[in-house]
Formats: C-alpha cells, structure tokens, sequence
C-alpha cells in the first residue's frame, strides 16, 4: 500500500476503509495510489475522495463555505463524474494537517474555477475503477459495463453491483491512466447545469448550522479586546479595578500590537465567564491611549490628497499610442473624476475565533476564509511549530474578503497562551466596524474624447488610492491591487492610458468583495457612458461598436476579457430589459457590463426619479456568462447577492475617518441595504460549456454604474461620488 | 445576581444571573442554544429575533428581569422536526446563504404571519424591514413568506 494512503488511513479517518484517491487542484491530476515514491513533504495533495464500504463518498478539501453554497458545488461535480446520487456525496472541512492535505484558501471567486477539472478527473476515475472490479469480478469485457446512480450493470448477463459492494475490490485495482479517463460529455450532465437544492438550507433554517461564534466548548470563558479606536494606537495605562469588580469577569491584561501580515491593534484584554461579562468589564475598563502617528487623519484630508495625487503623473499600467495628442487634436473632450470612500465588510457574524492552548499545542476553531495562514500566524505567535496547532475551519456567517484575514487569529493566540484554557475570542460589531480592513479609498481622473462621427480617441486614466499592497508587501509594486478591470478596459479605442498613484495612510485596508474592481468597474462603465452622451448615441449601441475581436485576437493577459462575451451579455441584458422600449419622463434605464473573476456581467437599472434629489429603483436585470454553470440557482443566488451588496455601497455605506478613527460604529452608521430597499432582480445565465469562471464576486462592479447611469438617463444628473448623493426611496 | 425561572422552547430553566444580562447571552452561553444570534447588540440588525409571548423582540434588547412569566420561543423552539412552514419554505425558495441572520428572519416572518396571514409585498416589508441580510437574500425572503402564506 502506498505511503501516502497508509497516511491518510492512520491520521485522516478513524474508521478509513473502502476506496480513497488523493489528488491537486493545480498541475496534473496525481493519485494517491499510483504514486509509489514518497511524497514531497509538505503538501501531498489538496483533496482526497473517499468511497465508503456503504457506498457514501466523502470529499475532504479545505475549501470555506461562507454562504456562496461552494460544499453543494462542489459535491455536484463529483457526483457527476463519479455516476452517483448528489446526495451520496458529501464535502467535509479538511483541517489544516501539513502532512496529508496541502492547504487552500477560500478567495478570489475561484473554489469552483480551480476544481472543477480535478474534480471531475477525480469522479471519473472513480467510476472507472468500479466499472473494472465489476468487469473483473464478473469476468466480462469493462465496455460492456454501464454505471447509473451508484450502481455498475451488466445488461447482458442482468447482473448489478452497487459501489459499496466493489469499493474493497476497486480499492485494489491499480489507478487509470488520467490521460485515458473518459469524461462526459455536457449533454449528458444531470447535475451540473441544473438546479440543485443546496445541502446546508435545512441547518440554516432551523438554528442547527454552527457558526464560529456557536463554538461552545467545555470549561470555555470568553475574551473581549479594548483597542484604542485610533489607528495605530496604544494604551498608555489603564485601570482594571472596577473591570474585575464586574461578576464573572477573571482576568484583564494586555497585549501587544502585532505588525506585517497580522496587523492587529493591541489593546487590553478581558476574560469572562460569558461573553456579556466580558462586555461589561471591557466598557468599565479605564483606559488612556497613546492615540499614535495616524491620530490626525481625515476623510477630508485623504480626499484632498486624493485629487491631489489624480493630477500628476503617476506610475504608467497601460499606454496605447499617444493619448495627449489624441485629446488636444479631438472635436469634442470629456472630463470627470470619480470618489470612493472606504468600505467595511460588515459580515453579518463579527469576527470571533475559538482556540485552546495546550502545552506546546494548540487546538483552534475558526470561521476563516485561510485556515493555513491562521495556523502559520497562531504558530508564529504561539512559537510553536506549524503542526503543532491544528485549526478547523467552522461555517462562516458572511466573509466577502474579510475573513482572510489573519488579525483576529493572532489576538486569540496572544491570547489562548495566557488563559491557558478554552477561550473564544469575540469582537462585538462596533469592532468589527472600527478595525476592519476597508475597502481603499479611491479618487480616479478620467479624460476622454471623441471624433467627428461620435467615435471614441482618447481615453485617459489616472487612479489614485490607499493601495492594499503598501500594507501587505511595502516594498512590492503599490498599483498590483488597484489597477484590475481599468488595465484591461475592453473597449477598441486607439490612445488609451492608466496611470496609478499611491497614497499613504495609517488606515488598514484589504480585499473587499470584488476588490479593486468594485471602483474600477465604476470608473469605466461610467465614463464610456459618458463618452456616449458626448457622442450623443445610444449607451448600448455605443459600447457595441466598441466592443469588436478581430479574427486573430489574443488577450494581453489571462485577465484580459473577451470583447464577444462581454458583448453577448451587454446585448441579452439589453434585450431582456427592453432596453429599445422608451420610458415615460423622470424614468431611465442605465446599464454597464463588466469582466471580472473570468466572468462577465451586464446589469440594467431602472429608476424613477420621485424629484430631483429622489430617486427610487424600480428593477434589476443581469445578465450573466460564467461560463458553463454548476448551480444555476446559485449562480442566480450569487448574483442576486452581490447585486445587493453593490447597491447597498452606491446607495448608502461610506466609512469615514475623523481623527485617525472610524466614525461609524454600528448599523446605524454603516446600514446595508433593507428589505425595503432591495428592488426586484432578474438574473439571465448564458447557456454555456466553457470552463467555469468566478461567481462570488463578479456580479457586483457592473452594479453601482448601471444604477448612476440610470439616474443620468432619467434625470441629467451625473453623480460622480459613492455613495451616490442622492436621496432613495 | 438574582434567580429566575424562564420558560423557553416549552422546557423550564432555573437560573442565577446578573438581572440586566439580555436574553441573548442567557441563550446563547448558559443554555448553549445558538441558534439565536449576535449581530449587532443595539436592536439594529434582528438577528437575536425570539418570541415572548408569540411576539417577536431583540433578545439583546430583553434583559432577563423582563422577561416575567412569558413564554420564550427560539428557532430551535419553532418546529419538532423541522417542519415548520415557513422553515419549509425557507428551503424550498433557498433562501440562506450564509445563513447566520436566519434565525431571526424566519422568528420575524413566523410573528408577521400569525398577524398578518395574507401579507402583501408592503407588508413583508415593513414587518421584515429590522432584520439586516449582508448576503442580499430579500428577494427570496418576499417569496418564501408569501410561499408559507400559501400554505405550500
């Protein structure tokens, strides 16, 4: 038996027998059992399938479920392949063991991207090895065998086996070459493609779905952390006394600021026998901070360093032909600037961690997006070797980027060393919204011009923001998180340039649901509309002649979208909106399409305007192409739910800064769209077999310029700022 | 600290505790019941949604000195095997994604239907209107309330 098997059976699963092949995300297609050298350690294989002796099949990855219903996906692929009923697949959560699985994080839309071809090679071979211990066992030629649900026939001699029965047999056989794996072809998927209910909905509708902060373990006590409300702040001192008169509080002491790659705050810790308690005795906690270098920042202070830094030359991204000639020599010019404020993720479960230190181990419970880089940071902090700690990853309520991070996994490590017992670390919401790390802060300066005949000749663009890489990697190249989506601005235009500045400021920031696109997709879609408004043509039309490929059009980069399918969904989203039907005055439509994540997205926005500062949004149309869909009613949930989280950030959310601190604390300051407010959404998938692409994120850029270019149409009003200042009813 | 005796999902409780801890923690970490959650802490978001009495409140909102005789119903509380209509047509319509505001919806939406039994769109929105979803699932929040309503 091969090593890496013997592995897995002795640490992976107490009671592992039946049919178990390893296999990676990225590269070849390995498998465990045809692998007789020794693995290279660490990092054998990302995931391993598990056929079971009763014929369950368990996929066992580190892959995050925070709501984007990935486990269902996921399980659809493989029973795919594999031949069998969804529901005898199930994805359970790898936990972080260096030594069987390699360890992945949950991010950048890409679960289903990066899995579904190993994914689908891993079901393959599973059916094929069934298919050959059935044609063995019966001694009959394997292509007369055919598989339906779990089951191998034989239809000539009407005899049937299920996987259960051959899986001891199977798990003997050698492994299929991967290169003569035969997959099926899309005609024939049942599953993918087709709407599967997801396996989670019945635990998150009756209490049972357990949360992070649902962690209840025995002798647990519960941790809140005072940090000073200013960025890079610090207590000076502090008086614990009426703090540990509170019943139930234990223990108050400090911690330290941690720096690169966990950026935590610091601050004074307070232990409780429940997490009120610890409440309690954090708000009776006398503290006097050392409000540090950032105490004197401002939102209008970044602003106007912001427009400041779009009126110089910045760091060229892209430049095509000369766009200064271009501009002085046009008939007509356009000129706009757009301002983003920061952003918090305001995941609907604040961020909370559980960890028990024991001797020089340490047992971990966290609601993460990267359970490998908890484990690396709590090691780090804890000095303890990697495989020392061992973290599992819980259900998530809400990630969107923020749960990627590692700040709150070494808090609770600093912490765990100290109490030397169970402890959950629990933020309440007013830290999560005052030490999140915020979408950045944005300004971009667009200049543009057109000819004679209304054809575009110019396009400039210069962004500027409180770039995410300054904080992660000081020395790397500032624009590398900025500048995705205006890079690759799609549109057949001669002079194009971008051009990225910096700007410096102690507030912490990451990646926020679609990341930098979230503005770039803004930036773009509004100005072309605007370009088409200098033209005086139709926003569609505009785009469409715009939006051309050449015979032999190759992209820049894999990033670089494809113009004929940003254009089918531009037009299917054109089309299902009735876009060519006119609207009655003070009505508009507006729409952008937008590449992201692989993906492409159009969105149609129709308002009325109640009067001139009033505006209310009647419908959302989408039009979506990611590609061929695995769950088209997650595909339809997903863009739904990015459409929501788009308009809540046009309509109404902005995090302010006022002497180094975040003003908002609560809902009320940073209040995400409500019922009332979300409008009717139409989601319309293109039927396609091209390899899946994103679907967490890249249905929310398109979202805040169809709904600008909207108010445009119905009311002559370009609103250049977000959250759009405007009144919405 | 002070003794109390709560009546929650129809069992009884006897507890010591400081009389101003919300409902919320009393659930949450002396009783292990988690279903309910925590969002906010000032009323904002409706994600600690119980009923007292039928009627749905912000247990973070509800110190256990005020709870008094009334009956105290959780999510875990709402249905014997899960088969509550509206948890029913929670499924059916997929409304979760996350899932962790949940709880408190289908607490609010059982409360507006024991009202309101044929609620028009206006009305899911003004009685849901509390309840924050960062996940964006109103749309099918209307459809699963509406579905319930029907009795499907």
């Amino acid at each position: 038996m091969p090593a890496t098997r013997r592995k897995f059976l002795a640490i992976g699963s107490a009671a592992a027998s039946g049919l178990i092949i390893g296999f990676r995300f990225d590269g070849p297609l390995a498998l465990a059992q045809a692998a007789k050298k020794p693995q290279p350690n660490p990092n054998p294989f990302d995931a391993w399938v598990h056929v079971k002796p009763d014929g369950q099949i368990s996929l066992i990855v580190a892959k995050s479920e925070m709501g984007q219903g990935i486990r269902t996906g996921l399980a659809m692929i493989l029973a795919e392949e594999a031949d069998v009923d969804f529901n005898s697949v199930v994805v359970e959560q790898a936990d972080t063991r260096p030594d069987i699985y390699s360890h992945l994080s949950t991010g950048g839309s890409s679960s289903t991207r990066e899995s579904y071809t190993p994914l689908r090679h891993a079901g393959a071979t599973v059916r094929t090895l069934m298919i050959q211990a059935a044609a063995a066992k019966w001694k009959v030629p394997s292509s007369e065998c055919e598989v339906r649900k779990g089951v191998v026939m034989h239809q000539k001699s009407s005899r049937q086996a299920s996987y259960g029965e051959l899986v001891e047999a199977a798990s003997k056989l050698p492994l299929p070459d991967p290169k003569t794996l035969s997959l099926k072809a899309p005609a024939k998927f049942e599953l993918i493609g087709h709407d599967t209910p997801r396996v989670d909905a019945p635990a998150k509708s009756n209490g049972g779905a357990q949360f992070g902060v649902d962690v209840r373990v025995p002798e647990m006590l519960f941790a809140v952390v005072a940090r000073c409300p200013t960025f890079g702040g610090s207590p000076s001192s502090f008086d614990a006394a009426k703090a540990k008169a509170i019943p139930g509080v234990r223990d108050v002491f400090e911690i330290p600021a941690l720096g690169l790659d966990m950026f935590t705050a610091g601050g004074v810790v307070v232990i409780a026998d429940s997490t009120w308690a610890a409440i309690k005795g954090r708000d009776a906690l006398q503290i006097t901070w050392d409000n540090g270098p950032h105490a004197s920042e401002s939102t209008e202070g970044l602003r106007a360093a912001l427009q400041a830094a779009v009126h110089k030359p910045g760091k060229r991204v892209r430049n095509d032909g000369d766009v200064d000639v271009a501009l002085k020599s046009a008939a007509k010019q356009a000129e706009a600037v757009y301002e983003f404020p920061f952003l918090a993720h305001a995941t609907m479960e604040p961020m909370n961690i559980t960890a028990h230190m024991r001797g020089n181990e340490c047992e971990i419970w966290a609601p993460t997006q990267a359970p490998d880089w908890v484990q690396r940071t709590a090691a780090g902090v804890l000095n303890l070797p990697a495989k020392n700690v061992i973290v599992h990853t819980t259900l998530m309520g809400g990630g969107f980027g923020r749960r990627a991070m590692a700040d709150y996994p070494a808090e609770v490590a600093q912490i765990a060393k100290v109490v030397g017992k169970p402890v959950q670390l629990v933020w309440t919401r007013e830290d999560d919204m005052t030490h999140d790390f915020y979408r950045p802060m944005a300004c971009h300066r667009m200049m543009g011009a057109v000819d004679a005949s209304g054809h575009p000749t110019a396009w400039s663009h210069t962004l500027a923001s409180t770039a995410i890489n300054v904080l992660f990697d000081p020395k790397g190249p500032p624009e590398e998180q900025e500048v995705g989506g205006a890079r690759e601005m799609p549109y057949a235009i001669p002079n194009v340039r971008l051009e990225y500045n910096p700007v410096a400021t102690g507030v912490p920031r990451a990646w926020w649901r679609s990341v930098e696109n979230s503005f770039n997709g803004f930036a773009v879609e509004c100005f072309i509309d605007e370009l088409a408004a200098l033209a005086k043509q139709d926003p569609v039309q505009f785009r469409k002649k715009l939006l051309t490929k050449p015979p032999h059009w190759k992209p820049r980069s894999e990033d670089d979208p494809d113009p004929a399918r940003l254009l089918g969904v531009l037009m299917l989203a054109a089309e299902k909106s009735g876009w060519s039907r006119p609207l009655p005055k003070g009505k508009g439509r507006g729409i952008a399409a937008f590449s992201s994540f692989a993906s492409y997205f159009a969105e149609v926005v129709e308002v009325t305007m109640t009067n001139e500062k009033e505006c209310k949004i009647d419908r959302v149309v989408a039009a979506v192409d990611c590609g061929q869909p695995v769950n088209p009613e997650s595909v339809r949930s997903q863009t739904e739910g990015a459409i929501i989280f788009g308009l809540s950030a046009a309509m109404k959310n902005e995090i302010t800064i006022k002497n180094g601190a975040v003003e908002q604390t609560n809902f009320d300051g940073f209040e995400p769209l409500r019922i009332n407010e979300a409008p009717p959404i139409e989601v319309y998938i293109v039927p396609s077999h091209q390899a899946p692409s994103g679907m967490g994120e890249p249905g929310l850029p398109p979202i805040a310029p169809a709904l600008a270019n909207a108010i445009f149409a119905a009311s002559g009003q370009r609103l250049r700022r977000l959250p759009l200042q405007l009144k919405f009813t | 600290m002070a003794a109390f005796h709560l009546l929650i999902n129809n069992r009884p409780h006897d507890l010591e505790i400081e009389p101003d801890t919300p409902l919320l923690w009393i659930l949450r970490d002396s009783l292990k019941l988690t279903g309910t959650k925590y969002g906010c802490g000032l009323g904002l978001c409706g994600a600690c949604t119980v009923h007292l009495d039928g009627e749905a409140v912000r247990s973070c909102q509800t110190p256990v000195s005020s709870v008094g005789e009334k009956k105290i119903v959780t999510i875990e509380g709402l249905s014997a095997n899960n088969d509550h209509p509206v948890q029913l047509a929670w499924v059916a319509e997929q409304v979760p994604q996350c899932g962790y505001c949940q709880s408190g919806q289908i607490m609010q939406a059982v409360a507006l239907l024991a009202q309101t039994p044929n609620p028009t769109d206006e009305q899911i929105d003004s009685a849901m209107g509390g309840n924050l979803c960062r996940c964006g699932v109103y749309q099918r929040i209307r459809r699963a309330i509406h579905r319930a309503a029907k009795g499907a």
